[in-house]
């Protein structure tokens, strides 16, 4: 076995700084500290050549660490603790490498470690970062491969910049045949087999309950909801209520969607006037929401409606997915309401917010519509303040909001206006979902944030149906008028992407933004349809599994054969005219068996050669002299140049 | 030497090497050419392949896009490796040169100079016979490298140097692509010789005798005695010291040059051990600068006449002895 020496270690040792530098979001502080420990521990056993850890004592290590990831993550099933195993396994590993075999086994679960990088995030800046890794560890391939030993003179270490040069050119080399298979290689739609429950903890998105502090959670996230191509013009702000989930049952501080809503028949829609077309591009978010404008009409094939029309699709959405929607944004919706839907949207708890129910009790004789202006008036007159930061509510939450606190956001004021609601005998139910967005000019789409989360409430009302109402629009009209940027008086709440004071950074964002898009639709979106669609654009034909494999044999076939023949292709080294003209001379030696040694001086070979070939001696050292001359002077160029070509044209070994 | 063909050692290069396209020699030079290159995943390059597999797996299952990119180009790396790997030792010129003659069981040092001649340096090429630990070095471009391959030697006679395999991992380690290069040469082996203390004996009907008493001088090399403090230290047999057994100086006698017969009938034993023996003898009277004569069942080969003053002759004379005995049937 190969024993390697010092700076093999040190190349593997770099790399896999590099490696685990990269996942450093994704992984325990803990993992991280004991890793870099390993390496740094491994470095200094080969500094000073102390001996190796003992059998029994990387046992122990083993079992501690496993523990500590079981401890962690509460077992070993899931993305995050594999990543964690993987990565203590392989810093662990260094303990004990010291053969090739070692280090090859190191390398390619490193390279695998690269490819896990993807499973947390796939922005741009991820591409560009898992760039580095990957130069690095094939630069320690190559140096291992130049099998490079101590105390053997026949093999020399070669410099860094040649290993990493060469790393690099392999790359690039290699790139060409990656896109063919990025392209042709017939996409499999996934999953396989079920994903690990955290494979999509990173998303964010609505829940399927509202309690207080869940959209604020949101709010702060600058993160895409989705984007929103228009087929006409785009409505204006306050008529963009993105529906998501509807919420009927009350518990306490909590609502959720009932679960005996199961059986309730599809409510009766009416619309009126021109639906509005549009293409959504909705991120993962772990979660079955299809979010469409109000009242959606058209919905895709991968979901339902549910009866009270929010759209849920068959599956969470863990893939970003495009879809065509049509909604109208004038509509009536239910307008006969059964009994057991009435009380569904009449229930709340008995027993809390006592101060609440006695105020709605002196509403009780009014019409609906009245009550509704009641709430209104209160939420627009009694110094309540729109704020993303409200403070915390004690027992009996919405007697604390409406009289004591009086500070909130859209959760607080839809929960507690649909509470009085209820209270007054009004049937009422909150909506979930997203308000308004941003219009993106570079590509003309509109962005919807996790900031632009919001709440609304629904009130029934005889012959009218569901009206919606939102009550934050009375304490903060510019919330649903410009967006929630304009409705804070301190926009340091807001994520600093979501602001609008500072236009230059946002100009550059709404650019960056654009470039997202593409690279969402056409890299990350490069799915098995994509792909057909895209290959039946370029070829103008339909194109099957068989056109595909075929494509990609061929195509690759092709690059390969041109890449051999670069690779082949010998080095025209030959520079300078006088290099040119020597060289013809060297080829006419060629037969005589003299050839210039590699580094021998024009001299020195015509010294060599004159001893060989004694009647061409004047010659070859004339051909030298000027050789030389036209290397290291600049006199005289033409005419040394003449001269050397006419001596070379001269030259014969035939001639006596 | 190839492997037997049954019973079939499968695990063992040899038995393939059988059925490989061989690069012959013409002139005793090799050039390698793309159909006597064969190439292979090494065990790491199978290693990872699978993790290439895990990943486009693991991209199928999370349907993930960037992951199918890394997926993709690091096996397309490993295609590129492929190339790279066979272009190191594509167009290399093989040249082998005849091996020295050596005694059974010592190693004969077989070299092979590997140069290049397309402007292209080579980076960690292996030589080794098959089945031998191999010799790694680089090759700059338009230069040679040699390689000084070691050869296992046991029995006296012709021995046929087995096939040279040339082979590289470089530069991902991940493919080995090797060539056989048949070897056009046949290493002599001498026959294994034995030493004793006891003079050489004279054969009977020799013409001159051998000189009883020999008295110790400068002239002729007569033996090894060990060192003692004193010896001069340009007496000291470096070569016979360097067996491990302590230090040996040279003693010469001063009776001048001396003349022997080694006859076949003056030793005992089993032929193998009569053609050591003499081989042993042929290279005491070497040594000691003694002419011989040798005389074998159905040869002789009479003393070197004109030896006194003529090394090369000597040498010549003494290698002839010396092959009569290792090619006896």
């Amino acid at each position: 076995m190969t024993r390697l020496t010092p700076q093999h270690l040190q190349w593997l040792l770099l790399s896999l700084g590099v490696v685990l530098a990269t996942h450093a979001a994704n992984l325990p502080i803990w993992v991280m500290i004991a890793s870099v420990s390993f390496g740094t521990w491994r470095y200094l056993l080969d500094k000073y050549k102390w001996a190796l850890p003992t059998f029994w004592l990387l046992l122990i290590l083993t079992i501690v660490m496993c523990v500590g990831i079981a401890f962690t993550f509460k077992g070993f099933v899931g993305r995050d603790a594999s990543l964690a195993l993987l990565v203590v396994m392989c810093s662990m590993k260094l303990l004990e490498t010291k053969t090739m075999r070692d280090y090859m086994l190191v390398i390619v679960l490193a390279f695998f470690l690269v490819g896990n990088l993807f499973l947390f995030n796939q922005t741009i800046a991820t591409f560009a970062l898992s760039t580095l890794p990957l130069l690095l560890l094939t630069a320690t391939m190559i140096n291992i491969s130049l099998k490079t030993e101590l105390n053997n003179p026949l093999t020399t270490a070669q410099p860094k910049l040649f290993i990493i040069k060469l790393a690099g050119k392999l790359l690039l080399q290699a790139v060409p045949v990656m896109l063919i298979l990025f392209i042709l290689f017939p996409r499999i739609p996934g999953p396989l087999w079920g994903l690990p429950q955290d494979a999509n903890s990173g998303m964010t998105g609505l829940g399927d309950s509202l309690s207080f502090g869940n959209i604020s959670n949101l709010t702060q996230s600058s993160a895409i909801a989705f984007r929103v191509q228009f087929k006409g013009a785009v409505p204006a702000n306050n008529q963009l209520y993105w529906r998501g989930p509807v919420l009927w049952h009350q518990a306490n501080r909590d609502w959720l969607m009932s679960s005996e809503n199961v059986g309730l028949r599809q409510e009766a829609l009416v619309t009126e006037g021109a639906a509005l077309q549009y293409t959504m591009t909705l991120e993962p978010h772990n979660k079955p929401w299809l979010l469409m404008l109000d009242m959606p009409t058209m919905i895709p094939n991968i979901g339902k409606l549910t009866h009270d029309y929010s759209v849920v699709a068959n599956n969470p959405v863990r893939t970003r997915i495009r879809y065509e929607a049509a909604s109208f944004s004038r509509y009536q919706l239910g307008t006969q309401l059964n009994e057991r839907e009435r009380l569904m949207t009449l229930q709340i708890t008995e027993g809390e917010n006592e101060r609440t129910k006695k105020l709605a009790s002196t509403w009780l004789n009014l019409a609906p519509e009245a009550i509704i202006a009641k709430a209104l008036t209160l939420y627009r007159t009694d110094n309540f303040v729109y704020t993303l930061r409200p403070p915390i509510l004690k027992d009996d939450p919405v007697d604390d909001f409406l009289f004591n606190t009086k500070r909130g956001f859209c959760e607080h004021y839809a929960t507690s206006f649909v509470y009085l609601m209820r209270a007054a005998g009004v049937p009422a139910r909150i909506v979930t979902g997203y308000q308004g967005g941003e219009l993106n000019p570079n590509g003309n789409y509109l962005i919807v944030r996790q900031s632009d989360a919001h709440a609304w409430a629904e009130v029934w009302l005889q012959n009218k149906g569901w009206v919606r109402i939102d009550p934050t629009a009375a304490v903060s009209p510019a919330r649903i008028e410009q967006g929630i940027a304009e409705s804070l008086r301190n926009s340091d709440e807001l994520p600093l992407m979501a602001r609008r004071d500072y236009p230059l950074l946002r100009k550059a964002f709404l650019n960056w933004d654009a470039v997202n898009n593409g690279w969402n639709q056409w890299i990350l979106g490069y799915d098995d349809k994509k792909q057909l669609s895209f290959l039946q654009k370029l070829t103008g034909k339909q194109f099957g599994l068989q056109d595909m494999l075929f494509w990609m044999m061929g195509t690759i076939s092709v690059v390969m054969m041109i890449t051999t023949y670069f690779l082949l292709k010998t080095k025209q080294t030959i520079s300078s005219p006088a290099q040119r003209l020597y060289a013809q001379f060297l080829t006419k030696l060629k037969p005589t068996g003299l050839q210039l040694n590699n580094g021998e001086a024009a001299i020195d070979f015509a010294n060599r050669a004159a001893a060989q070939l004694p009647h061409h001696a004047n010659t070859l050292h004339q051909i030298a002299e000027r050789y030389n001359a036209l290397q290291f002077s600049q006199q005289n160029q033409t005419k040394l140049l003449n001269e050397l070509a006419g001596l070379i044209q001269k030259f014969s070994l035939k001639q006596t | 030497m190839a492997a037997s063909i049954w019973p079939p050692t499968l695990w063992k290069l040899s038995f393939w090497q059988q059925w490989f396209r061989i690069a012959k020699t013409n002139n005793h030079i090799a050039t390698l050419n793309p159909r006597q290159i064969y190439i292979l995943p090494t065990r790491w390059g199978l290693l990872f392949a699978v993790m290439v597999i895990a990943l486009l797996v693991g991209s199928i299952n999370y349907s993930l896009s960037l992951g199918y990119y890394v997926t993709f180009l690091l096996a397309s790396l490993g295609n590129m490796a492929m190339l790279h790997t066979w272009r190191n030792l594509l167009h290399l010129q093989v040249r082998i040169v005849q091996a020295e003659p050596v005694f059974a069981g010592d190693t004969a040092t077989v070299a092979v100079q590997v140069s290049d001649t397309h402007y292209r340096a080579r980076y960690a090429v292996a030589g080794h016979f098959i089945d031998n630990s191999a010799i790694v070095q680089n090759i700059a471009a338009n230069t040679a490298s040699i390689f000084s391959l070691p050869l296992e030697t046991a029995q006296r006679g012709l021995q046929n140097v087995p096939n040279i395999t040339l082979y590289t991992e470089f530069p991902l380690s991940l493919l080995n692509a090797w060539s056989v290069i048949a070897n056009p040469f046949q290493v002599l082996v001498y026959a294994k010789p034995i030493f004793s203390d006891a003079p050489i004996p004279n054969a009977a009907d020799s013409n001159t005798q051998i000189k009883p008493n020999l008295h110790l001088g400068d002239d002729d090399f007569f033996g090894h005695k060990t060192y003692q403090v004193g010896d001069a230290p340009s007496r000291v047999d470096w070569k016979a010291s360097s067996r491990g057994f302590g230090l040996y100086t040279k003693q010469y006698s001063g009776a001048g040059s001396s003349q022997v017969w080694l006859d076949w009938s003056q030793t005992d034993g089993d032929d193998e051990t009569r053609i050591s023996v003499l081989t042993g003898w042929i290279i005491q009277a070497h040594q000691t600068k003694t002419r011989f004569g040798l005389r074998l069942p159905h040869s002789t080969l009479p003393p070197n006449n004109n030896a006194e003053n003529n090394a090369k002759s000597s040498a010549e004379h003494y290698h002839q002895a010396l092959t009569l005995l290792a090619l006896m049937p």
